[in-house]
């Protein structure tokens, strides 16, 4: 299992990081690893609002649907369409594979560190 | 197998209708299709074939043992079939004047009366074609009793953990919000949780008795007592009610409505997944909210599906209901649950059931320890019992029990066949300490191995095409 | 007698088996006072012989009518004898939902099947295993036409009015306004639908034929709805498929109809079968089975139960639909009725039964007092005036003719293929006689 230590994490199991103001928002190899195959994302639309702590999509496995839910509340500026064609792209990359970028960001969930998280991964597996 | 379409040749056909004995009459060019669909040219003799050859690769309650939990798959006495099939009751159009429709209204009737006598309530309507539309049908009775109440603030359903997927669902079919509730360790209803989730928002409780593990809530009059002084009414999930017909009444145990499976409990065949009919029951107050069908009945009542709902499922439960009578209803309950005890103790020592009790029409078995010594899990062994000639049982559900296989044999089964199946399980259990490879890739004997699931769901292929 | 196979000798031995010493024992954790302490208030179970013979006095009851002229909802085709063969097949019949591919090939292949009918007769990309019927269809289509913005539900007042009403019904539970589109001369008012077309929209119900089985111009009223921003739902008659433009072709985003008339008895209202097909942008949120193909391990080709995360089992309350089942074996019927009729067989199907709703229209209009209501062209109903009604059905009636529905103006007839040149002229002498008195 794999936790960057330039990421941060949510208890959600979602990865930031900011790229000039813009989040970047992923799931982690913990979250790729519990929900399996990954087989359809349900991304939202550019320009659509989205708020910290709430879901933006979720994430499908054979067996199982899990919420996306956003670390940050700001405006959906980029979604990932590859993962339309290729979900496998999340199992394969977690951290290399974003899912949506979110700009004029106005609040941020309280986040926790690659070591937090990681000790949060290990009372939850 | 190749597909239908692949075993067309253009230009066969089946001979079936006369030429046209009037003048024809030609559809404006605006309103014609571009080019006829592309459904398969076969003879006769092709179609009887295929379907042969199809039917071939199923299972069906008739080819074997099939002890799948909360589905309750006994036997499907043939003369239902033979009573459903009678012109007398296929060649009645649903809008036909009521005086030339007596004998389907008295069949109606009938079982409405017999149902309702079995479940302790009032009325009853089969407008709903499923369980599930059943659900949708009780909840929405629920709804309009506090509209008509004008109170509107009751926005809250409450539903056990353990529940059925559908229960939740058809809550926020109805607007409602879903209040899930942590079952006890054996599946029960937690007294504390329910007291902690009930207030002036509950508008109901949704439960199955014997809840969804196989056990009979022991609390339920409490229960239903708790949820009622919140203001709440109690919605019976029929799901169960093999268990405990004739013996235990659900009106008694304190249920306003209730939907029964005719399709389960009163032995009218799945069908592959349906038609099913789901019987919508329900106390004297509710009575007045139950749908009825604009079209036969007049405006005024909601209606959850087109005319009276699948009739001809009513007529097979009610030739099942006529032959069993007031001495064959309890029995068979006091039999699913006899077998379902004696084919659990037959398996323990091997596969060990998740609750170590008396259990009533099914059970359910706890393979997480049996995974971690040998690696072969729940789902390897019901894809093994596939190569025994056996329906495997309900996997992975209720969620509440890890590796979890849910058995339901039902009273149609005899001591000789539990007795086979007993010894099936335990020479699998032993298997996995031998050859847990060989499981896993169980199974071995069928037409195809296992599916590509992940294949499917992630580049649908949902109809054929032309090459 | 419940069809329990084990002797009493067998019951005693097995309870003994468990530790226990009756029936009493098997339910030790019901609370004594909630026990039925008093037989059943039913009758004693009897033989097969007897619930046959008294079953078949009920049905006894019943009208037989060798000629049907009503439709409305549940129409009298002709079914082909491989049809009640095939579905009556123990295996078929006796199955349950296919959860375990490997022992459910029949079945998963008979629904693909079913879907690639479905999608030919519509023109859509993607069909379901089936709903439970054209009524639930369309409620089904209203809902996952929803989203956050736009709520409303438009339908059209010449849809068929237990279509309306489960509609309304559906929108009622999850708290959504229904507006029904009013109608003009038999036919969508095409003006009022404009000006209903509001930003909240999310989707207009129409059906073709209409219940007054008028043709509607289903490409111009599509072309408002989209212009509109909202989804076109079209509810269609599957005989009238086999001639008539798909839905597909007149922009619809959902086609759904009622699939009775593919192989199914009248039955007194059911079971029946909804079928419901789209567009592959919306095919994940289509409710309801779908059956895809797959490989096994080996590359042999396979079909599973497919997209499962759409569904309730997975998705719980946070699903568009708690459906669940489908009507399997009613797919089945419709999908070996479609293969015996092949694509020929089907459209002469719908060519007749429009010529003999024509011959009939023409004979009963001939009838002085007998006017067609409304005049656009038709399918297989029409709609005309009928003085004396009740006399008239009822002299119907006792020649064995199931005349047409009393509705709103008149009556709504229909005329399949299965009624025989004769069998109208009939039909059209006693309506003659009753009123010539």
């Amino acid at each position: 299992m794999n936790f960057p230590a330039e990421l941060q994490y949510s208890q959600s199991h979602e990865w930031t990081r900011t790229e000039d103001g813009v989040a970047v928002i992923g799931i982690s190899d913990f979250a790729q690893d519990a929900l399996g195959d990954v087989v359809f994302v349900n991304l939202p639309e550019v320009g659509d609002e989205v708020t910290a702590g709430e879901p933006f999509g979720d994430v499908e496995s054979v067996k199982a649907v899990s919420d996306l839910v956003s670390p940050v509340s700001g405006t959906v500026c980029a979604v990932n369409e590859d993962l339309l064609d290729s979900p496998e792209l999340l199992n394969q990359d977690p951290y290399g594979t974003w899912i949506i970028q979110v700009e004029d960001v106005t609040a941020t969930e309280e986040l926790l560190d690659a070591e937090a998280y990681e000790a949060l991964c290990a009372t939850e597996g | 197998m190749k597909l239908i379409f692949e075993k067309s040749v253009p230009g066969r056909h089946c001979d079936l209708l006369p030429r046209c004995d009037v003048e024809t009459v030609e559809l404006p060019e605006s309103l014609r299709r571009d080019a006829a669909p592309a459904l398969p040219e076969l003879s006769e003799v092709d179609l009887s074939r295929h379907y042969t050859e199809l039917n071939r690769q199923v299972h069906g309650v008739n080819c074997g043992f099939y002890p799948l939990g909360s589905c309750t798959m006994k036997y499907n006495p043939r003369i239902d079939e033979d009573m459903a099939a009678l012109p007398g009751f296929t060649g009645v159009h649903p809008l036909a004047p009521a005086r030339t429709t007596v004998g389907c209204r008295r069949v109606l009737d009938t079982a409405r009366s017999y149902l309702c006598e079995i479940t302790g309530m009032d009325d009853m309507t089969f407008q709903p074609a499923a369980g599930a539309h059943g659900e949708f049908t009780g909840v929405l009775l629920i709804k309009q009793y506090h509209d008509a109440r004008g109170d509107r603030a009751r926005t809250k359903i409450i539903v056990p953990d353990s529940a059925h997927g559908t229960n939740p669902a058809t809550a926020a079919m109805c607007g409602y919000q879903v209040v899930n509730i942590p079952s006890a360790p054996d599946g029960c209803v937690d007294l504390a949780a329910l007291q902690a989730a009930l207030g002036p928002d509950t508008a109901g409780l949704m439960l199955t008795n014997p809840n969804t593990v196989g056990i009979f809530d022991e609390n339920i009059l409490e229960i239903t007592r708790l949820v009622h002084e919140a203001g709440g009414l109690c919605y019976y999930d029929g799901a169960n009610l093999n268990a405990v017909m004739g013996v235990v009444r659900p009106g008694d145990m304190g249920f306003d409505c209730i939907h029964l499976n005719l399709h389960k409990t009163f032995a009218t065949p799945h069908g592959g997944g349906g038609p099913g009919a789901g019987a919508v029951g329900c106390k004297d107050f509710l009575r007045d909210f139950l749908p009825r069908s604009a079209l036969m009945d007049g405006p005024g009542r909601l209606q959850v599906r087109s005319f009276a709902g699948n009739f001809l499922v009513v007529v097979k439960a009610l030739a099942y209901l006529m032959t069993l009578g007031r001495q064959g209803v309890p029995e068979a309950a006091q039999n699913a649950v006899l077998n379902a005890n004696y084919l659990m103790r037959a398996i323990q020592g091997t596969f060990e059931p998740a609750f170590d009790r008396t259990c009533m029409h099914e059970f359910v078995l706890d393979l997480s320890a049996y995974k971690k010594d040998t690696g072969v899990s729940a789902l390897d062994v019901a894809k093994s019992l596939i190569d025994h000639g056996m329906h495997p049982p309900t996997m992975y559900f209720p969620l509440i029990v890890h590796e979890a296989l849910m058995l339901e044999p039902t009273e149609t089964e005899s001591k000789e066949t539990l007795d086979w199946a007993a010894e099936v399980f335990r020479q699998l259990y032993a298997l996995g300490y031998q050859d847990p490879a060989y499981m896993q890739a169980a199974p071995h004997n069928t037409p195809i191995g296992r599916p590509d699931e992940v294949q499917a769901a992630r580049h649908p292929v949902v109809r054929w095409q032309k090459s | 007698m419940s069809y329990v196979p084990s002797t009493p000798a067998q019951r005693q031995e097995m309870l003994r088996a468990v530790g226990m010493q009756n029936y009493r024992d098997l339910y030790r954790d019901v609370p004594e006072r909630m026990l039925l302490d008093r037989p059943l208030d039913i009758p004693d179970g009897m033989s097969e012989l007897e619930v046959s013979r008294a079953v078949s006095a009920m049905a006894a009851e019943n009208t037989a009518f060798p000629t049907v002229l009503r439709g409305a909802g549940a129409y009298d085709h002709y079914i082909p004898g491989i049809v009640r063969s095939v579905t009556s097949k123990e295996e078929f019949l006796t199955a349950y939902t296919p959860y375990q591919a490997e022992m459910s090939q029949g079945v998963l292949q008979s629904i693909f099947e079913y879907q690639t009918m479905i999608c030919e007769l519509t023109g859509m990309d993607v069909s379901n295993a089936s709903v439970y019927d054209g009524a639930t269809a369309a409620a089904e289509a209203a809902a996952m036409c929803r989203d956050r913005k736009r709520r409303v539900t438009l339908i059209s007042a010449a849809a068929h009015p237990d279509v309306i009403n489960t509609v309304r019904t559906y929108c009622y539970g999850t708290g959504d306004e229904l507006r029904i589109v009013p109608m003009k001369d038999g036919l969508t008012d095409t003006d009022a639908l404009r000006e209903m077309l509001t930003e909240d929209v999310a989707s207009f119900y129409l059906q073709q034929p209409n219940f007054f089985g008028q043709f509607e111009d289903a490409e111009a009223l599509g072309a408002l709805v989209h212009g509109a921003g909202a989804m076109y739902v079209m509810g269609c008659n599957p005989i009238a498929l086999g001639i008539m433009k798909t839905p597909a072709a007149c922009g619809a985003d959902v086609a759904v109809g009622e699939g009775q008339p593919l192989g199914m008895p009248l039955g007194y209202g059911g079971p029946y079968l909804g079928f419901m097909a789209t567009t592959a942008k919306h095919m994940r949120k289509l409710p309801g089975r779908i059956v895809g193909e797959t490989a096994d391990h080996d590359g042999r080709r396979a079909y599973v139960l497919s997209l499962q995360a759409r569904e309730q089992h997975i998705r719980r309350e946070k699903a568009s639909s708690n459906i669940c089942s489908n009507q399997a074996l009613c797919a089945l019927t419709a999908g070996v009725y479609l293969a015996a009729m092949g694509p020929e067989g089907l459209a002469e199907a719908a060519r007749q039964s429009m010529a003999k709703a024509h011959f009939l229209c023409r004979g009963l209009t001939a009838i002085e007092g007998v006017d067609l209501v409304y005049t656009g062209a038709f399918f297989h109903e029409f709609v005309t005036t009928l003085p004396r009604q009740e006399e008239v059905l009822a002299a119907l009636e006792r020649g064995g003719i199931l005349g047409g529905l009393p509705v709103d103006g008149g009556v709504l007839w229909c005329a399949t293929e299965k009624v025989s040149r004769d069998e109208l002229l009939n039909a059209v002498r006693i309506v003659k006689e009753v009123l010539a008195k």
